[in-house]
C-alpha cells in the first residue's frame, strides 16, 4: 500500500526505531525564539551538554520586542532580560542569533521560509506551536515544548509516536475576496478545536494548489487552532519557485538533486489516510470569528449564533460564556459589531502578501474616526520590501500606524495591547480571552477583512467597501 | 523529572471545555527565565473572580484537576504545566487532552489521565459535593480510584515506564548516539544549514 506524504516525510527522519519504544526522529532544522528557550539551555549547562548540531540551529527574537523605538532600552525590563538571556544564550553556545535591529529579525516562522531554511521534505521543530507555518513547504513542522527544545538542542532527534494523518481536501475555486485565512476558519469551525488532535494534516485538493505559497503558510499556520500539531500541502512548482535563488536555497547539482528528490514527496494514489475531510471551496465566504477559540467562527454576513442553538451541553456552555466575555448578543448581525483597534500582521498573517492585500484596499481611503489600525510587519525583510513598495506611505496616509517587526499585538507580550473591553479585528490566529490585552476582545479575520473592518469601522468584508468609497473627513 | 507513582489527593473540578494556555498561564508570565514561580499566573484571570472555583477556601491544597474536555488547547508554552505543578498539582483528568501540552506533561512528570466522559463527569459531580473527597491516581495499577468508582486509564508502556522511573529522555536517547551520528552520515547535501561549517 503507498504512504501518505507525512508518512513518506516520518519514515525518511527515522533514526532509531524499536518495538515498544516511540521513534526517534532526526530533527533538519530547529528555531529559537526567547520565551521558550532559556530553561532549555539552563538544562544544558546543568547537565555539562552542549548543541550537537549549531548548523542546523538558528534563533532570532520576536514575541517580546517593541515595535516602537526599536533602538533605545527595552523598557519593560522583564522583557529585557529575556531577550539578554538568548543573547548571552546564543553566544555562550554559538548559535546563529538575529536580534532586534537586524535585518534578518522578525517572527521566527517568517524568518525561516523567507531565508530559504525551510524546505521541503524536512522536518522542523520550534518551541512555538505555530511552527505548523512550515509544513507549507511539505515538510513535518510542529510546535515542542521546552523540555523537547533542551532534547532537540542536545541531540537533534526527538522520540515521537507516529500519528494519524487526516486528508483535508478542498476542491473548487475560492470566490472573489475568499482568502486563505477565511478557509482555515471555516476548516477550525467545522472540525472543532480538537477535531484534529492526533492527527498530521494534510491540505490538498484544486482550491490548495492554486494557493500562493503565503497563502498555503497562513493554512498550515493554524493547523494547531484545529488541534493539529502538523499540516502540510504537497511541494509543487509554487514552492519550487518560491525557494530559487533564496540565501539557503540548494544551488546547481544541489538544486536538481533536491528537486528530484522534493517531486517524489506526494501522497500515493493507493495511500490510505487516518480520516478525510471535504470541503468545497466555490462555497466559502469572507469569514470571521465571534466567540473566544478559533473554532467559533462563522461567514461573516451571519448573526452571531444562540448557544441554545448548540444541541452539545459543553459546546453549549462554551458559547454561553464566549457572548458573555465578548459582549455579544445572540442574533445580533456580525457586521453590526464595532472595533477599535485593527491589527493586521502575526506569523499567520505578516507576509509581505498579506501587507499588500490590505494595502489595495486601503488605499486612497482613511481608517474610521476613534479606530486604531495597526500594521506590523511579520520580519525586517518584510518591513523593508513593504516600504520599497510605498506600502508604508500608504497605510500612513490612511490613518494607521506603521510598525517594526515582530509579534506584537497577536500576544501582547510587548506593549502592544487591548485595553480591558477593547475589541479588535486581528489578523491573528487566536481569540482567546485575553490573549491580546487583559480583557481584550478579539474577532480573527483576514487582511482584507481586516482592511475593510479599518475603513468601515465595523466588521465589514471588502465587498462592502464599494459604498464607502470617499474618504471620510478628516477630524470627523 | 521527580517519578510519579501514586497519589491521593483532594480534587478541584473544573466545568470548562476548551481551557486553553493563555488561560493556564497568561503570556506576560512567560517573560521569566526560570522553571519555577508560575503559581500565582496560574489561571491569573479567573482567580480575579471570587467565586472562581480556586478561591474557595476548601479547595486550598487540592492536588488533582479534574477538567473539562479539550484541556491545554492552544500555545506550546510548557509554563502551563510548571504553573499547574508550582501550585501544587499531581495530576490532572480530562476526557480530550491537547497533544502539545500532553506531551510536556509527561514530561515533568505531571501525570495527565483521560478518562472517558462520564467518568469525569462522575468524578466532578462527587469532588464538587465534596471537597473532601480524594481521588487516588495509581500509575502503577493504571487506575484512578475515588469513592464509588474505579476505572483503569490507559497509557502507553515507554511513557509510564519513564515517569514510574523519573527517567530523563536526553539520557535515553543519548544511549543510541550511534544511530543519530549514523544518519548524520548519511544525510544529502542539498539540505540546509544555518552555519558554514
Amino acid at each position: 500500500m503507498g504512504r501518505t506524504l507525512a508518512e513518506k516525510v516520518w519514515d525518511d527522519h527515522v533514526v532509531r526505531r524499536a518495538e515498544g519504544e516511540p521513534d526517534l526522529l532526526f530533527i533538519d532544522l530547529h528555531l529559537l525564539h526567547e520565551v521558550t528557550s532559556p530553561q532549555a539551555f539552563d538544562g544544558l549547562r546543568q547537565n555539562g551538554r552542549q548543541v550537537r548540531r549549531l548548523d542546523l540551529t538558528i534563533a532570532t527574537e520576536d514575541h517580546n520586542t517593541p515595535t516602537l523605538d526599536i533602538d533605545k532600552p527595552i523598557a519593560d525590563p522583564v522583557s529585557r532580560v529575556q531577550l539578554e538571556t538568548l543573547r548571552k544564550n546564543c553566544a555562550d553556545f554559538g548559535v546563529r542569533l538575529h536580534p532586534l535591529g537586524d535585518v534578518e529579525q522578525g517572527v521566527v516562522h517568517v524568518v525561516g521560509p523567507q531565508l530559504g531554511l525551510t524546505q521541503p521534505g524536512m522536518t522542523v521543530v520550534c518551541g512555538d506551536s505555530h511552527t505548523s507555518t512550515h509544513g507549507a513547504f511539505g515538510g513535518l513542522a510542529f510546535g515542542i515544548g521546552t523540555s523537547q527544545v533542551e532534547h532537540v538542542l542536545a541531540t537533534q532527534t526527538l522520540p515521537l509516536a507516529r500519528p494519524k494523518t487526516m486528508a483535508i481536501t478542498v476542491e473548487g475555486e475560492l470566490a472573489d475576496g475568499v482568502t486563505a485565512k477565511d478557509l482555515i476558519l471555516a476548516i477550525i469551525a467545522k472540525i472543532g478545536t480538537g477535531g484534529g488532535q492526533g492527527y498530521v494534516l494534510e491540505y490538498r485538493g484544486s482550491a490548495v494548489e492554486q494557493l500562493s505559497m503565503e497563502a498555503r503558510m497562513t493554512i498550515c499556520n493554524m493547523s494547531i487552532e484545529a488541534g493539529a500539531r502538523a499540516g502540510m500541502i504537497a511541494p509543487d512548482e509554487t514552492t519550487f519557485e518560491y525557494l530559487k535563488g533564496r540565501p539557503h536555497a540548494p544551488e546547481g547539482e544541489d538544486w536538481d538533486a533536491a528537486v528530484a528528490y522534493w517531486k517524489t514527496l506526494r501522497t500515493d494514489e493507493d495511500a490510505e489516510f487516518d480520516a478525510e475531510v471535504i470541503i468545497d471551496g466555490a462555497t466559502l465566504a469572507p469569514f470571521v470569528t465571534w466567540g473566544t477559540n478559533p473554532g467559533q467562527g462563522a461567514p461573516l454576513s451571519a448573526s452571531v449564533p444562540d448557544p441554545a442553538s448548540y444541541e452539545d451541553a459543553s459546546e453549549r456552555l462554551a458559547a454561553e460564556k464566549a457572548l458573555e466575555y465578548m459582549g455579544l448578543e445572540a442574533g445580533q448581525p456580525l457586521k453590526s459589531i464595532n472595533v477599535d483597534t485593527v491589527f493586521v500582521g502575526s506569523c499567520t498573517n505578516g507576509r509581505i502578501e498579506d501587507l499588500r492585500a490590505a494595502a489595495e484596499l486601503i488605499k486612497g481611503r482613511k481608517v474610521a474616526d476613534g479606530v486604531r489600525m495597526l500594521v506590523v510587519p511579520g520580519s525586517a525583510r518584510v518591513g523593508l520590501q513593504a516600504v520599497s513598495e510605498g506600502l508604508d506611505i500608504v497605510f500612513k496616509d490612511a490613518g494607521a500606524e506603521w510598525r517594526h517587526a515582530g509579534c506584537s499585538m497577536c500576544l501582547g507580550m510587548n506593549p502592544d495591547q487591548l485595553a480591558p473591553g477593547e475589541r479588535s479585528a486581528s489578523t491573528s490566529n487566536r481569540n482567546f480571552e485575553g490573549r491580546q490585552g487583559k480583557g481584550g476582545r478579539t474577532h480573527l479575520v483576514s487582511p482584507q477583512v481586516a482592511a475593510a473592518t479599518a475603513v468601515l469601522g465595523h466588521l465589514a468584508s471588502p465587498a462592502d467597501l464599494s459604498d464607502a468609497d470617499t474618504p471620510a473627513p478628516a477630524g470627523v | 523529572m521527580e517519578a510519579f507513582i501514586k497519589h491521593t489527593g483532594r480534587a478541584v473540578p473544573l466545568r470548562r471545555s476548551n481551557v486553553d494556555t493563555d488561560q493556564i498561564i497568561p503570556a506576560h508570565w512567560l517573560k521569566k527565565v526560570t522553571r519555577d514561580g508560575f503559581e500565582d499566573g496560574l489561571f491569573e484571570a479567573w482567580r480575579k473572580d471570587e467565586k472562581f472555583i480556586l478561591n474557595q477556601p476548601e479547595r486550598k491544597g487540592a492536588t488533582v484537576l479534574v477538567a473539562g474536555p479539550d484541556f491545554g488547547t492552544g500555545s506550546s508554552r510548557e509554563h502551563a504545566v510548571w504553573a499547574l505543578q508550582n501550585y501544587g498539582f499531581k495530576a490532572v483528568i480530562s476526557s480530550r487532552f491537547a497533544d502539545i501540552f500532553r506531551g510536556n506533561s509527561l514530561k515533568n512528570g505531571l501525570l495527565t489521565v483521560v478518562l472517558e466522559q462520564k467518568t469525569v463527569d462522575a468524578l466532578q459531580e462527587l469532588t464538587e459535593n465534596d471537597p473532601e473527597a480524594e481521588i487516588t491516581v495509581d500509575l502503577e495499577t493504571r487506575e484512578v480510584r475515588a469513592e464509588g468508582i474505579t476505572v483503569a486509564f490507559e497509557l502507553d508502556e515507554n511513557a509510564r515506564w519513564r515517569l514510574l522511573n523519573g527517567l530523563d529522555d536526553i539520557s535515553i536517547t543519548l544511549q543510541n548516539e550511534a544511530d543519530i551520528a549514523t544518519y548524520e552520515a548519511k544525510r544529502p547535501s542539498y539540505k540546509p544549514r544555518t552555519l558554514k561549517v
